[in-house]
């Protein structure tokens, strides 16, 4: 941001990265969530091969179909991402609010389907002190609603500033750099929903 | 203020003969670094009108001190290696060895020996608190373990040092040479009681070995 | 867009700032500098203190600390530190230090001050966030001080706090204590990804125009390998925190073998972060004190490429070998031997940048101002540091020296005679652009023999400790027959270590007097060639009236196409073109 704007003060910087602060920001901020990330799911690796003959098949203790309904919806909300950026570049204020607003809808539905997956798991007598299945499920599935619940929280944002008129005209940066984030949050899911549910 | 103290084990003299090699190379390399240093200090100080002289580095020079020190470290490396397998190479390990098992605790050391039939795991086993026992010019073998924290088995005359995971079962080994009293010490933090849970090793002529062993096998039973 | 406003209007803004907005919730990257400078001195001295009443039980078991009557029973009853309070001292004077005081001096303050001013920004990409970055680290700091104050006591299974001892509150006795460290270390966790975040976004897209890569200063290269290390390292440490943190309290069993868990995993995460983190504590110390010497020698650095590339190469090799700390842990004894040839390569890099500063100071005319003597130290002791790591890299001899007084030396080698020389040379360097007034280089100089000398009376004979077998966190040596022998020496260790803090005093006067009773700094005071010389002491907020152009590397010391001997990156010379970025 600050910039293009001291480019168009007429001060020329070196060449960087090539992209706008914000977006370099984000991508570096992510590079940190990889490894985030990385720690838990190595975790799990290392866990799980260490307790092979203990753990417990996935499908005896995870209700999948609605999982896989839940991570359909993650996927959806991507797209609406996509959409809602398509129409800030486009200088589309009407669809890009409409996108936005899919998008928080198709987070919060996820974020609320697991918190009702993880009341029917507790139920069951499922808790994250159920020895290393529990605990390594309730930390990776926790963290990443943990990530979509930010990501709700900055995307309604987000969708405020579009309803005030702060992307019009292309100026898309603000909602790319969100897209960014949101589109990892998604990818991370898919990793976890592999390892934890299916294999 | 003292050096490293007395060997009392098979392997302490390729250890301490280790350190001692890197010693002097370290000590060389401290001793060149440190003088250029303060010749350079000396020789280079600010006098009124001089300059500097004016260059940006020189490759010849640079390749050498990349080269030396690169060349140096991976031999240490290499030889490093040889005497670390034959301490701690699991597959290595003597097969004749004389077996205990020790499990760490908070805050002792209780060792498990074999009892009549030299066999550990048997129903003849029996325990002793922080008192290890052991043949002199026999390799000993201990299945090290512990039970709630992690421990650090110590004995600084042999130059062994391994830590007791719960949860793992680390075989350790040494040869005592010289027959004696020597301490048993904790080197990983284990809680309020770490600085105090000493054990002590002693080490038998072979005959008195046994001698300790029935005799501590005679009182179990006439305990029981 | 948000951002925008404190570049643009860069001077405008400040005059309307109110004293809330322009001191304490600032944004401006050289006030928070500031701001994190005060805190982690003050952290400083907290671990300091806390080193004095170790060295007390050592120096003098089970006798009563010198106004230790005031602590706490649960402490100090009667001022006898009891095992349980040293336990926890042992914990936070390393956890402040690393954490609280070394770690946020090298990065917090100098990547801060020095980043947007050497490369020519008017501040950094997200001002605001960098502001956050300050906060939350405070208030992680405010946590981490709660500790002493909750039932229980403090944390107490040392800084590494290897599990299962820190995950049961059953075996340490700490629970809340425990809780509260963990919660501090996430906390201060996020400031430091939020720092990093900002230092590398804004060196790589607001360097000024003619600042290559190749003619950044080294203290720049090296604070941005530190943040790549930092962003990276930092988020596997919050995630080994957050399990230990849930193993701590919802009863998960991440690190409890009776479940299944492995104790070996903490260790593993931990170092996978720790031993980047030891990087993140000393290349921004090494690339500080490349450019104190260049300076103070009046040449150029010696070099400049390689070392670059040593720093590059150490930042690259610090993830490779994290198992150097675990060789006596249980770990499979053949993983240690890879190990220790990787660790055994990182030693040459190290060795280059040494040979580097020499070949630096060979044919200088060097002048030895108070920052250039703290400059040296941090070299001649750095070589010690490293050289005594090569004793612990080599697999066999570190089964005798693991855990015991000699690894103690050697890291004290390493963050004192290293790191905190190099920020003491760093404090006198730059205290009069921070603060627009000169220190005291009689005193400065006063504070250096004396720091020098009791440093290594203090951490010297921990080397021979260490060779006796003297175990580490031993709350009272004399429990042992064989280490009995060695009161002397501990008793000597403690009483340089008062004298220690004690030589601080002239610093501590030094740095607060001056700040209202110092000689006024002009723009230049050492005649130094970076780009934050070139403005007013203290610079105006928004830094440079106009962004300035760069025509040279920043160590054209002695240069023959100028009279003067040093050379400013922003002054245009004829005939100098791009052949000056050496």
């Amino acid at each position: 941001m600050s910039h293009a704007m001291a480019t168009n003060a007429g001060t020329a910087f070196e060449p960087g990265a090539g992209v706008y602060d914000k977006k370099l920001g984000m991508w570096v901020f992510l590079g940190s969530e990889v490894m985030f990330f990385t720690a838990l799911i190595g975790t799990y690796i290392v866990l799980r091969f260490g307790a092979a003959e203990t753990w417990p098949l996935p499908s005896s203790v995870l209700n999948i179909p609605v999982t896989a309904v839940n991570t359909f919806i993650l996927i959806c909300s991507s797209v609406s991402m996509v959409k809602a950026y398509a129409a800030a570049v486009e200088g589309n204020g009407k669809g890009l609010r409409f996108w936005l607003l899919i998008t928080v809808l198709g987070g919060a539905t996820f974020v609320g389907v697991q918190v009702y997956e993880y009341m029917q798991l507790v139920g069951h007598g499922f808790a994250p002190s159920s020895g290393l299945f529990g605990s390594t499920f309730y930390t990776m599935t926790g963290f990443h609603g943990f990530h979509v619940s930010m990501g709700v929280i900055c995307m309604s944002w987000v969708t405020v500033q579009a309803h005030r008129g702060k992307y019009d005209n292309g100026r898309y940066e603000g909602v790319e750099t969100i897209g960014l984030y949101w589109h990892f949050v998604d990818l991370v899911w898919i990793i976890l929903f592999t390892i934890v549910y299916l294999i | 203020m003292q050096w490293l103290p007395p060997q009392a084990s098979t392997y302490a003299g390729d250890i301490d003969f280790m350190f001692w090699v890197i010693l002097v190379i370290t000590g060389i390399a401290f001793v060149v670094v440190e003088a250029a240093l303060l010749v350079f200090l000396i020789r280079y100080r600010h006098r009124p009108g001089r300059r500097a002289h004016y260059t940006h580095g020189n490759t010849t020079a640079e390749v050498i001190w990349t080269a030396v020190p690169a060349v140096t470290m991976i031999a240490l490396g290499i030889w490093s290696g040889r005497v670390w397998a034959e301490i701690k190479d699991r597959d290595r390990m003597p097969t004749d060895a004389f077996e205990v098992a020790i499990e760490a605790k908070q805050f002792e050391w209780t060792v498990t020996y074999p009892g009549p039939d030299g066999v550990l795991g048997t129903s003849d086993d029996f325990a002793v608190r922080n008192q290890l026992h052991v043949p002199v010019n026999r390799p000993v073998k201990i299945h090290l373990t512990a039970e709630d924290v992690i421990h650090s088995f110590f004995v600084p005359e042999f130059r062994i040092k391994q830590d007791a995971v719960p949860g793992m079962t680390i075989p350790v080994w040494f040869e005592a040479t010289a027959m004696g009293q020597f301490e048993i010490g904790c080197a990983e933090l284990c809680g309020l009681g770490h600085y105090r849970m000493r054990g002590v090793v002693t080490v038998h002529a072979d005959d008195d070995l046994d001698l300790w062993l029935s005799a501590q096998t005679a009182d179990e039973e006439a305990g029981t | 867009m948000t951002t925008a406003a404190g570049h643009g209007q860069a001077d405008a803004g400040h005059h309307g700032l109110s004293f809330v907005r322009k001191y304490i919730f600032s944004t401006d990257h050289k006030i928070i500098g500031i701001q994190f400078l005060f805190m982690s001195l003050f952290f400083l001295l907290v671990g300091g203190l806390m080193a004095m009443m170790i060295r007390w039980q050592l120096g003098y078991p089970g006798q009563p600390l010198p106004g230790g009557g005031g602590l706490p029973e649960t402490m100090a009853p009667g001022g006898v530190i009891l095992p349980e309070f040293y336990n926890s001292l042992v914990t936070m004077h390393g956890t402040f230090m690393v954490f609280f005081a070394i770690m946020p001096l090298l990065v917090g303050v100098y990547a801060n001050y020095l980043i947007p001013l050497k490369i020519g920004a008017p501040d950094m990409a997200f001002p605001r966030i960098n502001m956050a970055s300050f906060w939350i680290a405070f208030v992680a700091g405010l946590i981490m001080l709660a500790g002493f104050f909750v039932a229980g006591g403090h944390a107490a299974a040392g800084w590494t706090s290897y599990a299962p001892l820190s995950a049961r509150p059953d075996l340490s006795g700490v629970h809340m204590g425990q809780v509260l460290w963990l919660v501090s270390l996430i906390v201060l966790g996020l400031s430091s990804i939020l720092g990093a975040l900002n230092y590398i976004t804004t060196i790589i897209n607001m360097r000024a125009p003619g600042m290559h890569w190749f003619r950044m200063p080294l203290s720049i290269w090296s604070l941005f390998i530190t943040a790549i290390l930092v962003l990276l390292a930092m988020p596997i440490l919050s995630g080994a925190l957050i399990m230990l943190l849930f193993d701590q309290t919802l009863g998960t069993s991440f690190f409890s073998p009776p479940e299944g868990g492995q104790p070996l995993l903490w260790q593993h995460l931990f170092w996978f972060f720790g031993h980047p983190e030891v990087y993140i504590l000393i290349l921004p110390a090494m690339g500080m004190v490349s450019d104190i010497i260049a300076n103070g020698s009046r040449k150029p650095i010696f070099g400049y490429h390689s070392m670059v590339y040593a720093i590059a190469a150490i930042a690259f090799l610090g993830w490779l070998v994290w198992g150097h700390h675990m060789f006596q842990s249980g770990m499979n004894p053949m993983l240690g031997t890879t190990f220790m040839i990787s660790t055994m390569v990182i030693a040459v890099p190290s060795a280059i940048k040494t040979f580097n500063w020499l070949g630096t100071l060979w044919r200088g005319n060097i002048r030895l101002h108070t920052p250039m003597l703290n400059a040296l130290a941090f070299v001649s002791m750095f070589v010690i540091g490293g050289l005594s790591g090569i004793f612990m890299a080599s697999t066999p001899v570190d089964i005798f020296i693991h855990d015991t007084y000699f690894i103690v030396a050697h890291i004290h080698y390493v963050l004192f005679g290293g790191s905190l020389f190099a920020i003491f040379a760093a404090i006198y360097f730059w205290y009069p652009k921070m603060f627009g007034r000169m220190m005291s280089e009689r005193l400065g100089k006063v504070h250096f023999a004396l720091t020098f000398v009791f440093y290594n009376l203090t951490f010297f004979p921990m080397h021979f400790l260490g060779m006796g077998g003297h175990m580490r966190r031993i709350y009272d040596p004399s429990e042992y027959e064989f280490m009995q022998g060695m009161q002397g020496t501990n008793t000597l260790i403690s009483i340089a270590a008062f004298l220690l803090l004690a030589s601080q005093a002239p610093f501590m006067w030094n740095f607060f007097w001056s700040l209202w009773k110092g000689a006024k700094a002009p723009d230049n005071p050492w005649e130094d060639n970076g780009l934050e010389w070139t403005v007013p002491s203290p610079p105006p907020h928004g830094n440079f009236a106009k962004t300035p152009t760069v025509y040279h590397g920043p160590y054209e010391f002695a240069s023959p196409l100028v009279t003067e001997d040093y050379l400013p990156q922003s002054r245009p010379v004829p005939g100098a073109g791009g052949r000056a970025a050496s």
